[in-house]
């Protein structure tokens, strides 16, 4: 009888504390969906407020294709358009394969000593900083030390150094995800380290990857600070030339050395202009802005889309 | 197949490495100052309409002291400032044997304002003003009352340009009499935007700032009317700018060519010459809501231009400068 009450007891104990954990679970979920709700609602309306501002520009096709001017209805975006995904096409091409390369490395390759730790140490560390700190190293190193002038490359250069350490942390955490067993049945098959690397651990750990890229990529179209330490323009009424011409060879690369202004810059130097008019300017760019990066995302979701379905 | 793609990828890896070191053939390259950005926008965008594409214009914006660093290294054909060169900057250039020839090219009025409800401080005299800026100021002249007794019982709020703009520098070397130097609690701000709206939302507020931001925004705004020297109070305006009688807080703004570029480089020349011709730029700096020089100043300058004449006519900083006067003086270098 005892027994029988006690493990009654029991298991009135354990619904009671079931319900409990249930509440707060409930709890924690209605947090959650209470601050998810908030962080999109300031998104949405700063976005529609921009939106709203900037609409006679935006429906303006001119807006697009005109260079910037002192008269704030005949100014455009052209040049900062451009600009902006000339540099962000140098940034991709450089910092993603070399953090891709730099991740496999630490996670894959590099024993474990103090070495590999320092650099670990460093990489995670350099995440931190803040980015006008890049564009000084970038200003000494880039254009002071090598004379480079200030080009669409030295800013490629300058926002890959920046968005590294958030390709190579995230390119590490993505093989790292993957199981031990995959990598062991691999060797077991006799696939040395390389094509393990290679075909199995690569493919699997691609999303990931993907999604490391983007991050850095969205940070890096946004930032205005070590571009305009390296000396980007504000002003420039003319586009790099093009890569592709009628004459031999062809192809040229004369853009990559182009001198350039970018979307943020354009937006900063509008926004501190005196007349209203060019507060329309500076709303419209901000939300040209928003629509680049979430069209980067969106080929990104596109292609982890395109690799899930192919396996 | 495999060779071509070597030798392909060769020529364009050492087009890549080689083309960062060459620069584009006739294209005048600016940097300086924000305050002169507009005029040289403005200026930048008429001239290569005029040329048709053969000469192109880039302006960059790196402040007039980052603007100097560039034009003493050699970077640029002219830089903007809105101050006077400065003994280093000078040196530096003296160093890289950069020399440089100082242009003013417009005008500007610091402009103090307050709300348009506020109807008794609608003019006040420099000493006033002072009393209100100084450093010793600090924490201490707080209500409207202690300016001038007749004064309503009101809290004094201020605002003023960023520590770190020419025209900060200005309004204390003209007001409190000792350049950078001011009381430190007021709000301060690079983006006079941020100013604007401070004073029209604040019917106790006092502020400083650029005559075009004012000019922007006279539905919310009221300046006030500046007496120095016992004189008569002036009110900040396009004419009163220009003719000189808008003082101690009217002042020029410059370009600084270099010598260097101006004889190697045809282009950049023209440019500048551009820059200064009166017919040409007069309405372009009126336009941008800038205050354009007198007939006679344009002259004046472009004379110094053409004659390549070098150096500062500067020895500190100064007030209430007539811009004839400063371009006829002795420069030194």
């Amino acid at each position: 009888m005892a027994t029988l009450n006690q493990t009654i007891s029991d298991a009135q104990g354990h619904a009671s504390l079931v319900r409990r954990n249930k509440n707060q679970d409930i709890l924690i979920a209605g947090l959650g969906m209470l601050i998810l709700v908030i962080a999109i609602s300031t998104l949405l309306a700063m976005f529609l407020d921009l939106f709203i501002t900037g609409l006679p520009r935006l429906q303006d096709p001119d807006f697009y294709m005109s260079f910037p001017s002192r008269k704030a209805e005949q100014a455009g975006i052209l040049s900062a358009w451009v600009g902006t995904i000339l540099v962000m096409i140098v940034t991709a091409a450089i910092s993603i394969p070399l953090g891709v390369a730099a991740g496999v490395y630490l996670e894959e390759y590099a024993g474990s000593n103090w070495m590999t730790d320092l650099i670990e140490i460093n990489v995670t560390n350099l995440a931190g900083v803040p980015s006008i700190v890049y564009g000084l190293l970038a200003l000494g190193l880039f254009i002071y030390a090598f004379g480079m002038s200030e080009t669409v490359l030295v800013a490629g250069l300058v926002l890959s150094l920046l968005i590294l350490p958030v390709i190579i942390v995230s390119t590490r955490e993505a093989i790292r995800s993957i199981p031990e067993a995959y990598k062991e049945a691999a060797i077991g098959l006799g696939a040395d380290q390389w094509q393990t690397t290679y075909a199995y651990i690569l493919p699997a750990a691609r999303p990931g990857i993907i999604t490391g890229a983007i991050v850095g990529l969205s940070r890096a179209i946004g930032e205005t600070a070590p571009i305009i330490t390296i000396g980007a323009l504000t002003y420039i009424a003319f586009l790099p030339n093009a890569p592709i011409s009628g004459d031999f060879p062809f192809i040229n690369f004369d853009w990559i050395t182009s001198p350039f202004t970018v979307m943020p810059i354009q937006m900063f130097s509008w926004v501190s202009r005196p007349q209203a008019e060019f507060q329309i300017n500076a709303a419209a760019a901000g939300v040209v802005l928003m629509v680049l990066t979430l069209m980067m995302n969106a080929i990104a979701i596109y292609i982890r889309y395109k690799v899930r379905h192919k396996d | 197949m495999n060779k071509a793609l070597t030798a392909a990828s060769v020529t364009l890896m050492s087009g890549i490495l080689a083309a960062p070191f060459a620069m584009a053939a006739e294209t005048v390259q600016v940097d300086g100052s924000s305050t002169v950005f507009p005029i040289t926008e403005a200026v930048a965008e008429e001239f290569q309409k005029e040329m048709k594409g053969d000469i192109r214009v880039t302006v960059g914006v790196s402040g007039t002291g980052g603007g100097f660093k560039k034009f003493c290294n050699g970077e640029t054909a002219a830089t903007g400032a809105s101050r006077p060169i400065k003994k280093e900057e000078a040196e530096l250039c003296k160093q890289n044997g950069i020399e440089f020839i100082e242009l003013p090219v417009s005008m500007d009025a610091l402009t103090v304002v307050i709300h348009p409800d506020n109807d008794w401080a609608t003019t006040m005299t420099v000493e006033e003003l002072k009393k209100v800026w100084e450093p010793e100021a600090q924490g201490k002249i707080t209500n409207w009352n202690q300016i001038r007794s007749s004064f309503p019982d009101k809290p004094l709020r201020l605002y003023g340009a960023g520590t770190d703009s020419g025209t900060y520098d200005y309004f204390t070397a003209a007001i409190v009499g000792k350049e950078h130097s001011s009381r430190g609690d007021f709000t301060a701000s690079e983006d006079d935007n941020v100013l604007v709206q401070g004073v029209a939302n604040d019917p106790s507020a006092m502020g400083f700032f650029g005559l075009a931001y004012y000019e922007e925004n006279k539905d919310k705004l009221d300046a006030v009317a500046i007496s120095w020297k016992g004189k008569e109070a002036v009110l900040p305006s396009v004419e009163t700018a220009g003719n000189g009688s808008y003082q101690p807080l009217s002042r020029p703004i410059f370009m600084y060519a270099s010598k260097n570029k101006m004889q190697s480089e045809p282009h950049s020349m023209k440019f500048m010459e551009y820059y200064l011709n009166e017919d040409k730029s007069a309405d372009l700096v009126e336009e941008v809501g800038y205050v354009p020089m007198s007939s006679e100043s344009y002259q004046a300058a472009l004379r110094t231009l053409r004659e390549l004449e070098v150096g500062t006519a500067f020895t500190g900083s100064e007030i209430g400068v007539n811009v004839v006067e400063l371009l006829s003086r002795d420069k030194h270098y």
